[in-house]
């Protein structure tokens, strides 16, 4: 069985931004559930650790907060992604498919294409 | 912008100290909960459910650290635990607190009273536009305390000749006068100026106008004068109908056209002028046209250079010009080389001025490293003593990060608070010193923001340096060690060999710094004693300007005064500067060339009476005569200098030369002096009798036990029918003459100060190193006591270190004082501190020193209680 990945520094805010836009409102539980289920069981994450990172995006005003009532009608904290927060998720998309697509042609190279 | 505003989101939650730690306690148990939910749905009992979720959660302390981490701003609180902590722990030990406190205030003040200083004087560029390309013109030859350089004439030639200069303008700056205004007489002294000199220094008036070139003045109609804002503000209190009106100046009427703005004073830094009147007034004010002779050097010339030119380009032009006034005026002009200077700092005297001030700085800066060092031993014993603390905090897991950290706090916090009270009594300080008119002449010296910036990084500084080192020292033990008490016997002496070797250098800074301060003080005793070719002691001077003939009268009228000894007149008085040589030529000289002069001796013109009323002795011959005059064989007294160039070994009564075209006799020899400064090389000197002479005398000179003020009312008396009805001023020679001894003072005063400075450190040093070690070997000592040591023993124990560090420092220091010499000069007038009597004193200062600082711990030590100390512990 392949190890589980840790999560790299920052990923997890990106993971997270393009979670909300893509599902809209949710709260915490939510999504850690979205994340587990979109990286497909390779990403090894305490669910608790997506809380300061929540606590930083919104304090950078990416995301804000808002209590409301969950499917079970309990009270939670729902986040949604700001103006702000799409901008920054569109400009950091684009510099990770930049810098995947670098890497990538790093990794197709071959000797004779060189020459 | 994301990074403002979540560093404004924390600074917020900061300062309001607003938690939402509630919030993600609810968060978070509702995550759990969740999950429990999901895991018992999948099929675990609630107990394995309840398990799975916390593991998957996570550590919710951990992340609760991180979210408050996240929340404000983790630094500044520490660093707001770590200022409480560091203002507990000084409460604690109040007398540490005090001494580091007077200690850095003291010096620290010192420093930023002296860049205060160093500021104003050199820092701070004049009030003109551009002072850069803005130049003075002087001999090659360096000359002291003299201004003025050339003659008008030969100014002129320089500015209508060179190309390189965009504007050239002279100044006279020997212009007193009496000034009347509706009726009200004051004295005042301003500058001539030719009338280009506002235009090229850039200056605009605050009220009325200035002189300028294209202005015509009609020779015959009352002219222009432009008053100083001091003496607008102080005598015309600020009064603007005073623009337009007429004064008198010398009996001479002027319009005043206009006032300078406030920080205008002039180009130079020393000795502000009142008031400035275009130079081809000068017949008016001072009764004769003296411009038109290339003979005396009158002017002191700026010039600004035009963009681009360099200074050395300049200076070999105006070389240049000077050779061809030199073939072209054989008899007047030298030709001596010309060099470019800043002005403002009275010439030549800046060298002197610069060199001064920047020894005292680095002397002061010496202190400063001194107190540091100090502090830094205070520091180090303190930060020992509290090793047991430390280690407990180590131990309970704080960082070494961490402790080093609260330690350095500790020391920003006792150096900030020294540095607020250095720099609050450095502004007292400069305040009183303002005010007191002795303080080099019209300069102001303000805290401006370079000043406090300094005092600022001084403080900073000083903190940084007596910080780290205990903090380096407490990061380096190891707990263990630390609680255990006291340290090893092997260790022992590595753990004080820092401490050891900063006491050394403070007491090594310390007496270098003893020493230049008796340095300084036998440089004033000596320029005390100097002789003088005069005694100004017991004698008063009076300003007259008379004729020749009331001149007979009033020195006549002075004699008769009950009380006044011996009275007579010269022309101007020893030390008061506008002195030149004046070239005399052998019997026979045919072509007066100045290459042919014999010799440029000063020339005084003075009345018969004046020597004796002087207290200068005659060595051989006689006074002149009021019988000297225009028809009798011209005649004069010169001085043994002169006497020796000329003549050297025969005798020099009924000797001849020719001076002012005159065949001159000698009658009389009188002994040397200084004529026109302190530090002058013995220079030659002619006195021609009043009536013989150029100059009319214009100083009356009295010997008389008599107050001034006596002599005044009865001179008015005497004088009664004269002229005008005004107020006469008698001064004691001896207060005219207080400036020439100010550098000798002002030496004296900084050294002083600093000198006591570095012994209070030295004491404090000695004490803290010899009190701490007493106090922590106690009860080594009192088992000594009790296996029977002598005193000479105990004492050796106790305090033989600090009394070892203190010789091999003061020896040090004291070598490092006589190598510094070079620097001393700077300082005091041909210091020598290898001078047996400052050896000397400063080995006594520091011996006293050391005893005083020792006595009471050794006191302890002798007086130790062995049964007592025993039973502690």
């Amino acid at each position: 069985m392949k190890q589980k990945k840790d999560v790299q520094q920052g990923t997890l805010a990106l993971m997270l931004l393009k979670t909300l836009e893509l599902l809209g409102p949710l709260h915490g539980y939510g999504i850690a559930r979205r994340i587990e289920q979109i990286s497909g069981a390779l990403l090894s994450v305490n669910q608790g650790t997506l809380y300061p990172v929540l606590l930083r995006l919104e304090n950078e005003g990416a995301i804000s907060s808002d209590w409301g009532p969950s499917e079970n009608n309990r009270r939670a904290r729902f986040y949604r992604l700001t103006p702000a927060g799409q901008k920054l998720l569109n400009a950091e998309k684009r510099d990770w498919e930049q810098t995947a697509a670098i890497i990538a042609r790093f990794f197709e190279v071959k000797a004779e294409d060189l020459a | 912008m994301r990074f403002l505003h979540r560093s404004f989101r924390r600074l917020l939650n900061f300062t309001t100290r607003r938690r939402t730690d509630e919030r993600l306690r609810e968060e978070m148990e509702w995550h759990i909960a969740a999950l429990t939910e999901e895991n018992i749905l999948a099929g675990m009992t609630p107990r394995d459910a309840g398990r799975q979720a916390r593991l998957k959660f996570g550590s919710v302390e951990a992340i609760r650290e991180n979210y408050r981490a996240e929340e404000g701003l983790p630094s500044l609180e520490t660093l707001v635990f770590d200022v409480r902590y560091a203002f507990r722990s000084l409460r604690k030990s109040p007398t540490f607190t005090i001494v580091a406190l007077v200690t850095l205030a003291l010096s620290i003040g010192a420093n930023v009273v002296v860049f205060g200083v160093l500021n104003a004087v050199l820092l701070r560029p004049l009030p003109v536009s551009e002072p850069q390309n803005l130049y003075q013109l002087r001999h090659k030859q360096w000359m002291t305390g003299r201004l003025l350089t050339t003659s008008y004439p030969a100014f002129e030639d320089l500015q209508r000749r060179n190309t390189t200069f965009s504007g050239m303008a002279a100044i006279n700056a020997y212009v007193h006068g009496d000034m009347d205004w509706r009726n009200a007489v004051m004295s005042a002294s301003g500058d001539e100026v030719t009338s280009n000199y506002f235009d090229l220094l850039g200056v605009q008036p605050q009220a009325g106008q200035l002189f300028h070139p294209k202005d015509k003045l009609r020779p015959d109609a009352a002219t222009y004068v432009v008053l100083s804002d001091q003496l607008w503000q102080n005598r015309f209190h600020g009064d603007r109908d005073i623009v337009g009106s007429a004064v008198e100046i010398n009996k001479q009427p002027f319009t005043v056209i206009g006032i300078t703005p406030a920080q205008f004073h002039g180009t130079e830094k020393f000795g502000f002028p009142d008031f400035w009147i275009p130079m081809k007034n000068e017949q008016w004010a001072e009764g004769a046209d003296n411009l038109q002779g290339r003979r005396s050097a009158l002017v002191t010339v700026i010039g600004r250079l035009k963009p681009g030119v360099t200074s050395q380009q300049a200076t070999d032009e105006l070389n240049t010009i000077e050779a061809q006034l030199a073939k072209e005026h054989p008899e007047t002009d030298d030709g001596q080389p010309l060099r470019l200077i800043h002005p403002g700092l009275i010439g030549d005297e800046g060298d002197v001025i610069r060199g001064f001030l920047y020894s005292v700085t680095f002397l002061g800066l010496l202190v400063l490293v001194a107190a540091c060092a100090n502090l830094a031993m205070l520091f180090a014993a303190r930060t020992a003593d509290r090793s047991r603390e430390l280690a407990l905090r180590v131990a309970l897991g704080s960082s070494r990060q961490r402790l080093m950290r609260q330690l350095l706090t500790e020391a920003m916090l006792v150096s900030l608070m020294g540095g607020a009270v250095g720099l609050v009594s450095a502004h007292l300080l400069l305040g009183v010193l303002n005010r007191s008119s002795s303080f080099a002449g019209t300069l102001t010296v303000s805290m401006d923001a370079q000043v406090y910036l300094a005092g600022v990084v001084l403080t900073m500084g000083s903190a940084f340096l007596f910080g780290m080192i205990p903090a380096w020292q407490a990061s380096r033990n190891s707990p263990l060690q630390m609680m255990k008490g006291a340290p090893a016997g092997s260790r022992y002496l590595r753990r004080f060999a820092l401490r050891d070797l900063l006491l050394g250098v403070q007491i090594a800074i310390c007496t270098l710094l003893v020493m230049a301060s008796f340095v300084a003080a036998r440089g004033m005793a000596r320029a005390l004693h100097i002789p003088l070719g005069f005694q100004p002691r017991g004698a008063v001077l009076v300003n007259l300007d008379l004729s020749a003939e009331r001149e007979k009268a009033v020195v006549q009228s002075a004699l008769n005064i009950p009380g006044v000894t011996a009275a007579g007149s010269v022309n101007r008085t020893p030390m008061t500067g506008g002195l030149h040589g004046v070239p005399v030529f052998r019997p026979g000289t045919k072509d007066f060339k100045l290459n042919n002069s014999a010799l440029a001796p000063y020339v005084f013109t003075m009345s018969p009476g004046y020597l004796s009323a002087a207290g200068t002795r005659l060595l051989s011959g006689r006074d002149v005569s009021w019988q000297d005059n225009t028809a009798t064989p011209y005649m004069a007294i010169v001085n043994q200098t002169f006497a020796q160039k000329m003549w050297g070994e025969t005798p020099a009564i009924g000797q001849h030369f020719l001076v002012s075209g005159h065949l001159t006799e000698v009658v009389g020899v009188a002994e040397d002096g200084k004529y026109h400064d302190i530090q002058e090389t013995p220079q030659p000197v002619v006195y021609l009798p009043l009536l013989q002479g150029e100059s009319d005398a214009s100083v009356l000179v009295l010997r008389s036990k008599l107050a001034p003020n006596e002599i005044a009312a009865q001179l008015e008396r005497s004088l009664n029918g004269g002229e005008r009805n005004l107020p006469i001023t008698v001064q004691r020679w001896d207060d005219t003459l207080a400036t020439e001894l100010f550098p000798a003072r002002a030496a004296t005063v900084a050294l002083g100060i600093l000198g006591l400075l570095a012994a209070a450190l030295a004491v404090t040093g000695i004490f803290g190193m010899a009190a701490y070690n007493v106090s922590r070997r106690m009860k080594e000592l009192g088992i000594r006591v009790a296996l029977g040591a002598r005193k000479i023993q105990v004492m050796s124990a106790a305090v033989g270190r600090p009394m070892m560090l203190l010789g091999v420092g003061s020896a040090l220091g004291m070598l490092a004082g006589v190598f510094a010499s070079r620097l001393l000069g700077q300082i005091v007038y041909r210091a020598d501190p290898s001078d047996p009597a400052v050896v000397g004193c400063t080995i006594l200062t520091m011996t006293l020193l050391g005893a005083a600082a020792i006595a009471i711990p050794a006191r302890r030590a002798l007086s130790v209680d062995t049964s007592k100390l025993m039973r502690q512990e």
